[in-house]
């Protein structure tokens, strides 16, 4: 056993003389953070909108002023009047406008009476985002402007007022968990797997295999090594991270601890898996191919950066035995939710099932001779 | 007398189809230096492997000090000290700290480290050094870092793969002195592999030569030598030799073989350099033959290697650096 904390050692003394792969470990996730936060959640603006009146009337007015609102209130919409129907769908079709509210004649006394009023929306549905905030926008003008007709014979419709359970989460924050992880297992993979390969190249394999250490010691030392390195960058990216994101609660002292035992968790998990997969390679540049395999087959369906329900039940099997999965969940139940510890102990039971049997398999799978 | 430091029996290793090392056998004594020649290709390397435990003997055994290296591996292994063919040291940890690490993977107490590494850095001299990252040191240094490393458990042998391959002259001198040193002042049984002929020569006490997996000769350089019909090689140049002059040269006193080398050089062997030497003076001015060059050299270590392996060392150092 003792033997394995040279290994140690001399991994983490060469992890600290080498701060450049420390830094690489922070910045992509933080940079992956900002950019994809603001790229992905950021609210989209400056819709040019089309607005045909046929109508006239005041509760016409009254749709055309709250788009002008909009306008004002951090330029969501820019309406662009337009003469007839068919012009504005023409530069719907051709991207000149990304929709065009259309109140037909009728409307305003429509609203007065109460008859069901309708306006029409085109949109260019082709880009899903674009269309969906629309719909959402203009969609409130509408309403809004139909509700304040001065005699509300208008029956409202039946809404469905949701009730938010935690405090707002902009996409940014929704990211951070996966982020966390996401840098983990690349310390994982450069530490761990890179580095395992790299040494085997050179001949340091050679080096441990003439003393008399055995294969367990020496996988347990690569592995406690691994992990060290993979939990020390967990925890910068995660107060880095937090910091950027704007959640500023996890520095209470239960939570933090909280934090830091799953990390712990997740680097050993992901460890044990690098090492399991790196046992029987022998060239360098095999791990660096397999990142890339292995962040689109594990990261994505984790529920990093979009929902788990919305996969097919083909890939749902991938997210079941995925370590990301259970990262991703654990972190962001401690990080977003604030929930209490015992929420993330079916994590925690995962990712320690899963550590031990990928710990087990790697030192089954090392060879103690050349 | 007591059982040699390295007991080689009958040592096979077979890698599919190819059998790297065939049925070898030799000791070597305690306290000995054994020089493992052979050119690329031969199976050193594939010898040291399966001595240091780092590949399975495929048949036969091999014994350190009493401990068979298959049977008792871990024992066998506190016996050796090997400073591999490659440098893996760590570049960016010090002196001290690549020691360290390997003392403790050894298995070597604190207050014994605290003794032996100063002990070792001072034997190697380095010892102003110790904290240096041993990337900063130049090659015939980092290679005593090795050799250092390979002594901290304090082993009754020690093995090296090709030590100076890849070093300037000056840091080659600079490693063999070093080992010179340690085997004065250690008494270690010492198994070295080298494509150095003149190294080996100065430093071992016996040369084994194998080719092709098989040991083909073992004994002192100096028997070696001897062994090789001709123990020396005149080259001389002519200037205008009459048609009949390889003839007329085989017959001089002492002559083994004559072979044109062209240009009017000639190269003649000989078990008496110096009556031969005579002889051939007196026929070039009775046959007013102008002698250009005359070279008198004695069988060398390279002779012999092309003796029995029927090719030249340099030869397969060209092929191993196309
Ligand atoms: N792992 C292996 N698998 C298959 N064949 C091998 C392996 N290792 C060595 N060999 C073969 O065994 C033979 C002996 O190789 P070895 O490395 O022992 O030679 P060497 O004498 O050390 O040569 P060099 O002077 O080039 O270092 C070669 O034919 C080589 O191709
Ligand atoms: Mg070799």
């Amino acid at each position: 056993m003792k033997r394995a904390l040279p290994i140690v050692e001399r991994e983490l003394r060469k992890f600290i003389r080498t701060p450049a792969l420390l830094v690489m470990v922070l910045i992509m996730p933080v940079l992956n953070l900002v950019v994809l936060g603001n790229a992905f959640g950021g609210r989209v603006r400056h819709l040019n909108v089309a607005i045909v009146d046929e109508d006239g009337g005041p509760a016409a007015r009254r749709v055309r002023e709250a788009m002008l609102s909009l306008q004002m209130n951090g330029d969501v919409v820019r309406s662009i009047t337009y003469d007839n129907e068919r012009d504005a769908a023409r530069d719907v079709r051709d991207g000149v406008v990304q929709g065009a509210v259309i109140l037909p004649p009728g409307f305003s006394r429509r609203v007065y009476t109460g008859e069901q009023p309708r306006a029409g929306l085109l949109l260019d549905n082709t880009d899903a985002v674009v269309a969906g905030t629309l719909q959402g926008v203009l969609n409130g003008a509408v309403q809004q402007a139909a509700r304040s007709a001065p005699t509300t014979r208008y029956i409202r419709a039946v809404g469905l007022d949701p009730v938010e359970l935690f405090p707002f989460v902009p996409y940014m924050r929704y990211m951070l968990p996966g982020v966390i992880s996401l840098g983990m297992f690349m310390t994982v993979m450069i530490g761990g797997g890179m580095s395992y390969l790299d040494d085997k190249q050179r001949g340091v394999h050679e080096g441990y295999l003439v003393t008399p250490i055995t294969k367990f010691e020496l996988v347990l030392g690569q592995n406690l090594a691994g992990t060290i390195k993979a939990t020390i960058s967990g925890i910068m990216v995660t107060v880095l991270g937090a910091l950027v994101a704007g959640v500023y609660d996890i520095f209470q002292p239960m939570r933090f601890l909280a934090l830091i035992l799953l990390v712990i968790f997740v680097s050993f998990a992901f460890m044990s898996m690098m090492s399991c997969l790196v046992a029987r390679m022998n060239n360098p540049m095999l791990p660096r191919a397999l990142f890339g395999i292995l962040n689109t087959l594990l990261y994505f369906p984790s529920g990093a950066i979009y929902p788990t329900q919305s996969l097919p039940t083909w890939l749902r099997w991938i997210t079941y035995v995925d370590p990301f999965t259970y990262a991703v969940h654990g972190l962001r139940v401690l990080l977003l939710k604030g929930a209490a510890v015992r929420v993330v102990l079916p994590d925690v039971f995962f990712l320690a099932l899963f550590a031990a049997v990928m710990f087990a398999g790697s030192v089954k799978l090392f060879r103690r001779t050349l | 007398m007591s059982e040699p430091a390295i007991r080689i029996e009958h040592a096979v290793k077979q890698y599919g189809a190819v059998t790297a090392v065939n049925d070898v056998s030799f000791d070597v004594g305690t306290g000995e230096t054994l020089g493992l020649l052979g050119p690329n290709g031969a199976g050193k390397s594939t010898l040291i492997r399966m001595l240091t435990t780092l590949v399975p003997i495929t048949s036969g055994r091999i014994v350190l000090h009493g401990d068979d290296v298959t049977l008792n591996p871990d024992r066998a292994r506190l016996s050796i000290g090997v400073i591999p063919q490659a440098m893996t040291s760590d570049t960016d940890l010090s002196i001290e700290e690549n020691l360290s690490i390997y003392a403790k993977l050894y298995g070597v107490s604190r207050e014994q480290r605290r003794k032996v590494i100063p002990e070792l850095l001072e034997l190697v001299n380095l010892a102003d050094r110790r904290t240096s990252l041993v990337g900063t040191l130049s090659g015939g240094m980092r290679r005593r870092v090795e050799i250092a490393r390979g002594l901290v458990h304090s082993p009754l042998i020690l093995v090296l793969d090709e030590p100076t391959t890849g070093l300037d002259p000056v840091s080659r001198v600079d490693v063999w002195e070093m080992l010179t040193r340690i085997k004065r002042e250690r008494q270690l049984t010492i198994l070295v592999t080298t494509h150095y002929m003149d190294e080996a020569d100065r430093l071992c006490d016996r040369i084994a030569i194998v080719d092709k997996g098989r040991l083909v000769a073992l004994d002192t350089p100096r028997a070696l030598k001897s062994s090789v019909p001709g123990a020396s090689s005149i080259e001389a140049q002519f200037g205008d030799e009459p048609a009949d002059w390889e003839p007329q040269l085989r017959a001089l006193a002492g002559t083994l073989t004559v072979q044109a080398l062209g240009g009017d050089s000639w190269r003649i062997v000989t078990d008496d350099a110096g009556t031969t030497t005579m002889a051939l003076a007196e026929l070039a001015l009775g046959a007013k033959v102008a002698i250009r060059s005359l070279a008198v050299t004695s069988t060398s270590l390279d002779d012999v290697f092309v003796y029995y392996t029927g090719h030249g060392l340099k030869d397969s150092l060209a092929a191993a650096a196309a």
